[in-house]
């Protein structure tokens, strides 16, 4: 069972019942999940985590859908890989590789879409939907095929052939919709209101986003129970930026940081800070979408939505929902946001390539850049832990790369290949 | 009849208009505020509209051709 006290306005703090809801009806602020921590201290321990499943469900008490029959693929529990190649390139001494990009649709969503699935299922929802450029849409419709139920996804109309197949191949409905990004969320709002489906990102997303948590979780796991100095974490919503800190501040709290007292969660449990908890917070953007940095950067408490024109498509974003809260963690960890140049995306994804042999997708091609500029900046030093999260799989954004492809035409003879290897 | 939840994002040159007033007059739209932060240099303001579906599209025309932002207040619904 999930340990839940229902869900709880963000800004203004009225209480809700456990339903399928994502805005408060007063101040129209968003509702996130209560828990309740007090019993969630007496269950949950070290070895009771690392004697459960090999994937994100060995978090259960931690998340706010039952653990007990959950839609799990096998999401999480994803390589920690210390990267010597790419530390020694950049001057880093104990860099880490989160490879998120081998997840069963290989993107990090399986983590939110593996909770949002499962809670869907227990509100008896019998369809799934989302609104997506690709990642999501894959894992909406990887899970729903796992759970029997139906999905429908709805896509932009000019969508890469190669991320259609990707959704596509699961057998959902796909809705390739004619028109900008402005209409595709406009009719999707629309839908979400008046179809009584679960709408990953809309009527599920107080539970969607607490998936995320599971990539704090793992990585403190992974470092045997202790946090990172700095991490280093793409952002589109800042969703999963938020959550990252929410899961390393959950542990701290409930004791379970190697050396450290647990502590109260207080009012706000969403704003919780353990002291313990030093992790300087970095969010990576692409700068043709970069509303949190820009915002950052210019001192502003709130987001000015942009229009996205980047590359890197997985994290277009123009109207952050999780903007503030970003802004909020960045603050309060210490740490920073950076827009990097477009052109910069695929050298990120380059470099990790050929130094550590993980294929990324644009989104880690940002986060690998923006860690070469903090690394310049000296904003992280030569011996700080550092954890960069990679978080999509190459294969999805092969078309940006195609300048990395030199291959050698030879003749069936010894005589061909001799001269073009020497030559 | 319809009921839209927004956020309206203004300009510096825009914070002492009253925007939200002429949108109730100038057009059969009842607006409802919910939350607000306005200062010296840029605000927000989140609100309701009620009216049809027409009208509202009318509206938030005019309010965009003022060079203030109009978004939907849950973010994008579409993801990568
Ligand atoms: C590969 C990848 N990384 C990162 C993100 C950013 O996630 P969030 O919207 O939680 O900031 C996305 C979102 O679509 C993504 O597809
Ligand atoms: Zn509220």
């Amino acid at each position: 069972m999930a340990y839940l006290n229902g869900l709880k306005c963000r800004e203004c703090g009225r209480d809700y019942p456990t339903e399928p809801l994502n805005v408060c009806d007063f101040c129209f602020g968003p509702l996130e999940v209560a828990y309740d921590y007090s019993t969630i201290r007496e269950v949950v321990t070290r070895d009771g985590i690392t004697s459960g499943p090999l994937s994100i469900w060995r978090y259960k008490d931690l998340l706010p859908a039952s653990g007990e029959n959950p839609v799990d693929i096998m999401t999480g529990m994803t390589p920690l890989i210390k990267a010597n190649n790419l530390g020694k390139e950049l001057g880093l001494n104990n860099l880490y590789i989160k490879n998120d990009s081998v997840n069963p649709s290989f993107s990090f969503k399986d983590r939110v879409v593996s909770v949002a699935c499962t809670k869907a299922i227990e509100f008896g929802y019998e369809v799934l939907s989302c609104a997506s450029t690709g990642n999501l849409a894959a894992s909406v419709a990887a899970h729903a095929a796992r759970a029997g139920i139906k999905a429908v996804v709805f896509i932009p109309g000019d969508l890469e052939q190669g991320k259609v197949i990707n959704a596509a191949i699961y057998g959902p409905t796909i809705m390739a919709i004619d028109g900008n990004y402005d209409d595709v969320n406009r009719l999707c709002s629309e839908i979400a209101d008046n179809y009584p489906w679960a709408f990953v990102n809309v009527n599920m997303r107080p539970y969607y986003a607490e998936g995320s948590k599971t990539l704090g979780y793992e990585v403190v796991e992974q470092l045997d129970w202790q946090v990172p100095d700095h991490v280093v974490v793409p952002a589109a919503s800042g969703a999963m930026f938020t959550k990252i800190w929410k899961g390393f501040n959950e542990l701290a709290c409930l004791g379970l940081l190697d050396g450290v007292e647990g502590m109260s969660f207080g009012e706000d449990q969403n704003s919780v800070h353990h002291p313990s908890v030093s992790t300087k917070m970095h969010m990576a953007q692409a700068f043709g979408c970069s509303p949190i940095a820009a915002a950052w950067n210019n001192g502003q408490t709130h987001v000015v939505p942009v229009k996205p024109d980047t590359i890197a498509k997985s994290l277009a974003i123009g109207n952050p929902a999780d903007g503030i809260y970003a802004l909020k963690v960045i603050k309060e960890s210490g740490g920073s946001a950076t827009a990097t140049p477009e052109d910069t995306v695929a050298e990120g994804i380059e470099l990790l390539a050929r130094t550590e042999g993980i294929f990324t997708e644009t989104a880690g091609g940002v986060s690998i850049s923006v860690l070469k500029s903090l690394v310049e900046s000296g904003a992280i030093k030569q011996n700080e832990r550092t954890v960069v999260y990679i978080t999509g799989n190459g294969l999805k954004t092969q078309e940006v790369v195609q300048g990395a492809v030199n291959t050698l035409p030879i003749k069936p003879t010894m005589d061909s290949f001799e001269s073009a290897y020497n030559g | 009849m319809a009921n839209k939840r927004y956020i309206f994002t203004f300009p510096t040159n825009m914070i002492t208009e009253p925007v939200i007033f002429n949108l109730g007059r100038d057009f059969e739209i009842e607006t409802n505020i919910r939350r607000a932060d306005i200062r010296e240099d840029a605000g927000w303001v989140i609100l309701e509209l009620k009216g049809t579906e027409e009208e509202i599209d009318k509206g938030l025309l005019w309010v965009a051709s003022k060079g203030v932002r109009v978004d939907s207040i849950s973010g994008d619904l579409i993801q990568g």
